[in-house]
């Protein structure tokens, strides 16, 4: 292909070999964190079913259940990842392409549309879900695409095509939830694999003056994708374990009865904490140590903004979980709904900070 | 043909998202006549597609002859589905489309039949028409098992071709029988209530 001049990158997509790919591969201390997670879920799990075996136990059985659920889907998550993040990182941007794709399958579903909407609907899983993944899936250069296509085009183009159809009934309702389905199951979402091919810089530790004050990070995308994706399931995690600890002022019970303030709180200072030693041990992010913490922090704060939010929805449309929507489906929107919420910060705050190609 | 039969089965469970729930009824190959509500053309073919292997060889859709007889594609999908097609058009008195059932399916084949004759617009499910229970009368071997088809018609809803992949969910009850003295008039009604009663389950 060298032989060619620069290649379209649309045939460096598809053969998945970027310039710099080398970048995405995944290096020690990411194979460190990701076999230390899969590991300490394998234990966990374990615990959770000798739990579930006992038969007299001080523990609430429907607690162990629903902590069981939340492992095994953790622990399917995470190892589908590090299957698709070894074989290529298309195939990431694959998988979370094939969740949004259900996430928005399940939202739509619980959100009553009219037979107006119709075609709007089609656009919207047929052609707005795979551009924006193919899109991310091009790699940093599209960002300008990628990060305006939903909340410009689809935005402006969805409501005019309810508009074309003639009915007005409810309709800026009806417009509403389909631009949040999109928004959170799709454009969100996507933002997750977008991490994979991300130029960020690190502030250089013998700098002389502005000139090099920041050097080109020599990291790997995979282990700072990973670092989100871990930290939002420990958010989503120690808040559970300090609600059930010391949860004492629940914040909204006509939404959720479990979140607590002090889950909140704690859930949040706690993730900060870990993921600065984790920063500090393993080095998988460009952030200082500190920073680690304040963006671990961050994101575990979006995470509970994320399962408030769909929480609400949930409880206006009168279904208890995702999952339950329609018999027998697995909910997926259940499971991801704080990674929806955490990602996009996550991405374009540290471009705020370590993008060497600004905003 | 035995390729295409499980492709599109498989297809038509995907893009539908449709679980299969069996409600005080089992899947079995018995003689059984599924009455469902029709709200979609995907209707017939995903209920087909959803039911287990040995029970789809031996159950076919009644289909609108002046619709699926119509081009090549149609009449390709009807006789994969094994379809038997009425005409609802000309319906000749010692042709009645219960005789035409009754014999096509003969002691071993069911049937999938939409009692309410066309597709309702808006969701909602219209009164039957008397077929079910001149089927009933005319076979009283038959089981008469209601189903309930939720969500198909905002995958595809009338006067659309493109459908948009929702989740749907297919609920069958347990069968019922004509009764010894009832009236046209009751018959419908309960079969009706019994399909709607599967809404909530």
């Amino acid at each position: 292909m060298q032989d060619l001049g620069l290649p379209p990158p649309i045939f460096a997509w598809i053969a998945g070999a970027s310039e710099d790919a080398s970048r995405n591969l995944a290096n020690i201390p990411t194979v460190i964190l990701l076999l230390t997670t899969l590991t300490g879920l394998g234990f966990a799990l374990m615990i959770g079913n000798l739990l579930r075996r006992q038969p007299e136990t001080k523990v609430d059985p429907l607690i162990v259940r629903a902590f069981n659920r939340r492992l095994t889907a953790w622990f399917t998550f995470t190892a589908i990842l590090a299957a698709a993040l070894v074989i290529n990182p298309t195939m990431v941007v694959a998988l979370f392409g094939l969740l949004s794709f259900w996430a928005l399958r399940e939202f739509i579903t619980m959100t009553p549309t009219r037979r107006a909407d119709h075609r709007a609907l089609f656009w919207s899983f047929f052609m707005f879900t795979p551009a924006q993944f193919v899109l991310v899936g091009l790699g940093e250069d599209y960002v300008l695409y990628f990060s305006t296509m939903i909340p410009v085009y689809a935005s402006l183009l969805l409501p005019a095509r309810i508009a074309f159809t003639g009915d007005h009934k409810r309709f800026l309702e009806r417009a509403a939830k389909i631009q949040f389905g999109l928004l959170v199951c799709v454009y969100s979402l996507s933002f997750t694999p977008a991490l994979l091919d991300m130029d960020l810089q690190v502030y250089n530790p013998d700098s002389t003056g502005e000139a090099d004050r920041l050097q080109s990070w020599q990291g790997s995308n995979a282990g700072l994708l990973f670092f989100f994706v871990l930290i939002v399931q420990l958010g989503d995690l120690l808040q559970f374990i300090w609600d059930k600890a010391i949860g004492r002022h629940v914040i909204c019970p006509k939404i959720n009865a479990s979140k607590t303030w002090e889950g909140l709180f704690g859930g949040v200072i706690s993730v900060g904490v870990l993921g600065a030693i984790i920063q500090a041990v393993l080095q998988v992010t460009p952030f200082y140590t500190p920073g680690a913490g304040f963006m671990a922090a961050l994101i575990a704060f979006m995470g509970c903004c994320g399962s408030l939010t769909m929480s609400a929805i949930k409880r206006d449309r009168g279904v208890k979980d995702y999952g339950t929507l329609v018999h027998g489906h697995a909910g997926v929107l259940d499971r991801i709904d704080s990674l929806c919420f955490a990602a996009p910060v996550f991405y374009f705050v540290t471009r705020l900070f370590l993008g060497s190609a600004g905003i | 043909m035995r390729l295409t039969v499980p492709v599109l089965a498989f297809i038509a469970k995907l893009t539908s998202g449709a679980t299969l729930r069996w409600i005080d009824c089992q899947p079995d190959t018995c003689q059984r006549v599924y009455f469902a509500n029709h709200t979609s053309h995907l209707d017939a073919l995903v209920l087909w597609a959803s039911l287990p292997k040995d029970v789809r060889l031996v159950t076919r859709p009644v289909a609108a002859k002046d619709y699926w007889d119509r081009g090549s594609i149609r009449r390709y999908m009807a006789s994969v589905f094994n379809a038997l097609l009425i005409d609802r058009k000309e319906i000749k008195v010692h042709q009645s489309p219960v005789d035409l059932m009754s014999k096509a399916i003969g002691d071993t084949y069911s049937l999938i039949v939409f009692p309410e004759g066309g597709r309702s617009s808006d969701g909602e499910t219209g009164k039957f028409k008397s077929g079910l229970y001149y089927l009933g009368k005319k076979r009283p071997d038959l089981e008469l098992v209601p189903v309930y088809i939720d969500n198909l018609n905002r995958v595809l809803p009338r006067g659309e071709f493109l459908p948009v992949p929702l989740l749907s969910c297919i609920t069958v009850g347990a069968p019922i029988w004509l009764e010894a003295d009832e009236s046209k008039a009751d018959f419908l009604a309960r079969a009706r209530q019994a399909v709607l009663d599967l809404k909530d389950v």
